[in-house]
């Protein structure tokens, strides 16, 4: 940049966050001694409007062409500063933020040491900016579709969203049909409202909609590309059922004479060897499990084929890889359910009559295995069931966290057993009642009104081995009843385990394909917990639903609308802004030995065979910087890390 | 008064950074001593950026990425780790402890481990003692 370099120094005080343990205005004294420092100065909330608009009038009246400012974090509010200098006519690369709250304020005990650090990375800050350089934000056009992954609720809400605002939305599921847990359901709580009333029309609207394109039995292979411009490749599995010829008769579902074990209805029932998971799925379209089809093991029986007027069974279909270009991504991906076999004290897979949530879910189900009754293994009725919440949740053993929606599950479980089972006796083992949400409490109070017995205290055991006349071929649920301080034994006909909701088995796979992160429970990391909850680190993939953490379906849906709301926003503004500090080669130092053309993770080096040198192309290059740390020659720059600016950092810091 | 060492921290923006960002969150405590310096990956982290930090007064240098298979950027954290282990050893051949540089992994949410990997590279280089330097040490 041209002429003298004039630079102004803000130190945030963020109310007693910073200034509490960091003496702001000595900060501010040293700041202002440093060379080419005109003007350096503390505030109270330098994020305020106030706060930008003293930078932006220093800007003009003084001049000034390089601006620090110390506060929070950069991950916070390093945009809205870069935008205030830019509101002022400075190129946003001109403004350096150093992090004394996060990095230092909140986490040193002692004042004076904290005051040291602050210093040091505002002379760290200080001397860095002397040396940036403006760059100039680059522009690409956004690709006006996007790609859903996953079909439970949270996926579905968010291709609807797009696809009804005009967009093309192709919707990824790995299963046969769209639906997730959400289809299992009979009722949810709070309103009780029947779960296939509010869901199948959805389903079906989204298998109708023109906009949207339902890629089901599919998974996502590869992505490539970057924020509005993204190319993703899809496996449709063979269904070896032509979707285009089958109009959803289910003759050949009939006619198969062989079986397997239902995952949809968690085990409590059979399915064919072609099948569909349950009646409304979506789409109407069976698919052959080739590892019970009994042609796919031995060759032989082909009933299917024969009974089908329309053709439409072929055995010979093969797996088609699908290409599909899209401006933005909603991973929608969901939980898995605990395993509870994992607890061997509860004696899930030992004892016929404890089942997890999920089971307990399709017996209750009208078109569940059992018609929608509750019964135990050998078909009769039970009198009294214990429902043990927590299984696998806030145990330091399993889970640490809350799965937030047991507590209401379980409940809901009771009203439903109330209602089926005329004077059943429910016993809810809880450490505490977790009713959060709107119309929650009111839904507690209710079922608590339905002599519902609650025990406080988490379940220990369940166990066969009677003590008592009374216990004799009952289940007994053995526990602390906290609230008397006393051991309980409650014998029981059938237990529920309220099973914690956890990460999909492979989400470390998911989290690599689409680049993004997890936190240390396993599920999506979200760019910011409080003011960023569906973005990611990657910019243009978003996360939704329970993919991202335990969560009910009215927060789900809002999730996924939201995502769907930052599509719809880059898709409007037709384009988006994207790196600008990338890397550039010095064509007289390049000697041409290739080494980035190989190191680059994107490929985004290539070799000019002409001039005997290699050269980046920006709108690939995501500025890793690898490239630059690599070069034996020195001929390549990291935009905005430069060698030279992090020495100058590092000399501040030291100094 | 004991010795106090200064270390420099290269942390990666995705994955450590965060990390770091999170022990403030939380308001954990930790040694002032390491300073952090942001890059957008461990993978930029050049011999020349750690040997200028010894040379300009540190005692010992940090790199932090993100953990094996999560970089941001693929796989830039498994080139640090080559260059890492081939600095080490020419530190060593210079007569120089080799514990003065660490490449350790923290994650977004590892807040509670880049405290404690703070905290013990604090206390190693202070065990250490001052970067042996020929002018006598000159520590800032
Ligand atoms: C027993 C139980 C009862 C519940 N009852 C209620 C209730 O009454 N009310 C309420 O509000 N909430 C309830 N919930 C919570 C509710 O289940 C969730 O809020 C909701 O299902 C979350 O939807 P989702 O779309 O995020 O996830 P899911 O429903 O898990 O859907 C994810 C979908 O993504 C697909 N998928 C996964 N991985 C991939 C991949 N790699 N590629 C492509 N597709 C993939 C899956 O096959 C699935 O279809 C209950 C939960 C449990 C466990
Ligand atoms: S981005 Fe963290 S190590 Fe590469």
């Amino acid at each position: 940049m041209e002429g003298e370099v004039k630079i102004g120094v803000y130190i945030c005080n963020c109310g007693t966050n910073i200034a509490g343990t960091v003496d702001v205005k000595e900060v501010a004294k040293l700041a202002g001694g440093l060379p080419s420092v005109v003007i350096a100065k503390d505030y109270m909330y330098m994020c305020s409007d106030p706060g930008q608009n003293m930078i932006k009038e220093d800007i003009k009246q003084l001049g000034l062409n390089r601006i620090v400012v110390a506060s929070c974090s950069p991950m916070l509010h390093e945009h809205t500063f870069r935008q205030a200098v830019q509101d002022a006519g400075l190129n946003p690369y001109l403004f350096e933020m150093a992090n004394i709250r996060e990095h230092c304020s909140w986490i040193t005990e002692d004042p004076k040491l904290a005051t040291e650090k602050a210093k040091a990375l505002v002379s760290a800050a200080v001397r860095r900016v002397y040396y940036q350089e403006p760059l100039e934000v680059r522009e690409v056009p956004v690709t006006p579709s996007i790609l859903v992954v996953g079909g439970g609720i949270a996926g579905i809400q968010a291709a609807l969203e797009v696809a009804n605002a005009g967009h093309k939305a192709y919707l990824v599921e790995r299963e046969s049909s769209i639906g997730g847990h959400m289809a299992q359901f009979d009722k949810t709580f709070p309103t009780l409202d029947c779960a296939s009333c509010i869901f199948t029309p959805l389903l079906s609207t989204v298998g109708q909609h023109p906009n949207i394109e339902l890629m089901t039995y599919s998974e996502v292979e590869e992505i490539s590309g970057y924020i509005g411009n993204f190319q993703a490749k899809i496996r449709k599995k063979a269904r070896y059922v032509d979707e285009d010829k089958c109009n959803g008769c289910l003759v050949c579902v009939e006619k198969c004479p062989w079986k397997a074990v239902s995952e949809f209805d968690e085990g409590l029932s059979q399915r064919k060897a072609i099948y569909t998971p349950f009646a409304q799925a979506v789409p109407n379209v069976p698919v052959i499990d080739t590892e019970h089809c009994v042609y796919f093991l031995k060759g032989t029986c082909r009933a299917c084929e024969r009974f089908c007027d329309l053709k439409a069974i072929d055995f010979e279909q093969p797996d088609k890889e699908v290409e599909v270009a899209v401006g933005a991504i909603i991973v929608a991906t969901g939980y898995d359910a605990f395993d509870p076999s994992a607890i061997t004290n509860y004696g899930y897979g030992r004892y016929d009559n404890v089942f997890t949530a999920l089971q307990f879910e399709r017996m209750c189900n009208a078109s569940g295995p059992t018609g929608g009754k509750i019964v135990l293994k050998d078909g009769s009725e039970p009198k009294n069931i214990a429902i043990i919440h927590c299984v696998g949740s806030r145990d330091k053993n399993y889970h640490e966290y809350c799965s937030r929606v047991c507590c209401m599950y379980s409940l809901k479980y009771s009203h439903l057993i109330k209602e089926k089972i005329e004077n059943a006796e429910v016993y809810q083992f809880y450490i505490d009642m977790r009713c959060f949400g709107k119309g929650y409490e009111e839904f507690y109070e209710r079922l608590s009104n339905e002599e519902v017995k609650f025990i406080r205290g988490k379940a220990s055991e369940v166990t066969d081995r009677a003590r008592t006349e009374e216990e004799q071929g009952k289940l007994v649920v053995v526990a602390e009843d906290s609230l008397m301080s006393a051991l309980i034994r409650v014998p029981v006909d059938m237990v529920i385990l309220s099973t914690a909701l956890e990460a999909r088995s492979d989400a470390a796979a998911v989290a690599r394909l689409f680049n993004i992160s997890r936190s240390a429970d396993g599920f999506f990391l979200e760019r910011h917990p409080k003011l960023d909850p569906v973005a990611t680190t990657t910019d243009g993939i978003f996360i939704v639903g329970c993919a991202q953490g335990p969560k009910d379906i009215p927060d789900t849906v809002a999730q996924a609308s939201a995502a769907a709301a930052r599509v719809l926003a880059m898709i409007s503004q037709g384009k988006v802004e994207i790196e600008a500090a990338t890397a550039v080669i010095d064509e007289e130092l390049c000697s041409g030995c290739k080494i980035c053309n190989l190191l680059c993770p994107y490929s985004a080096i290539t070799f000019d065979e002409e001039k005997k040198v290699s050269r980046v192309n920006e709108v690939l290059c995501k500025a890793c910087g690898v490239c630059v740390a690599a070069c034996p020659s020195a001929a390549i720059t990291g935009k905005h890390f430069t060698t030279e600016q992090i020495m100058a950092e590092i000399e501040g810091v030291l100094a | 008064m004991s010795f106090e060492p200064k270390i420099i921290a290269f942390l990666c923006n995705w994955c450590s950074y965060r990390g770091a960002d999170l022990a403030g969150t939380s308001r954990m405590k930790c040694a002032p001593n390491v300073r952090p310096i942001r890059v957008m990956c461990s993978g930029r982290v050049e011999p020349l950026l750690i040997l200028k930090a010894f040379e300009a007064g540190a005692d010992g240098v940090l790199i932090l990425g993100c953990h094996p298979g999560d970089c941001h950027y693929l796989e830039g954290n498994y080139k640090t780790l080559r260059r890492v282990d081939l600095l080490k050893k020419m530190l060593s051949q210079l007569g120089i402890e080799d514990e003065r540089l660490r490449l350790e992994w923290v994650s977004a949410s590892e807040g509670e481990r880049f405290v404690s990997i703070t905290d013990k590279m604090t206390e190693q280089v202070r065990k250490l003692g001052p970067f042996p330097r020929r002018n006598g040490g000159n520590n800032g």
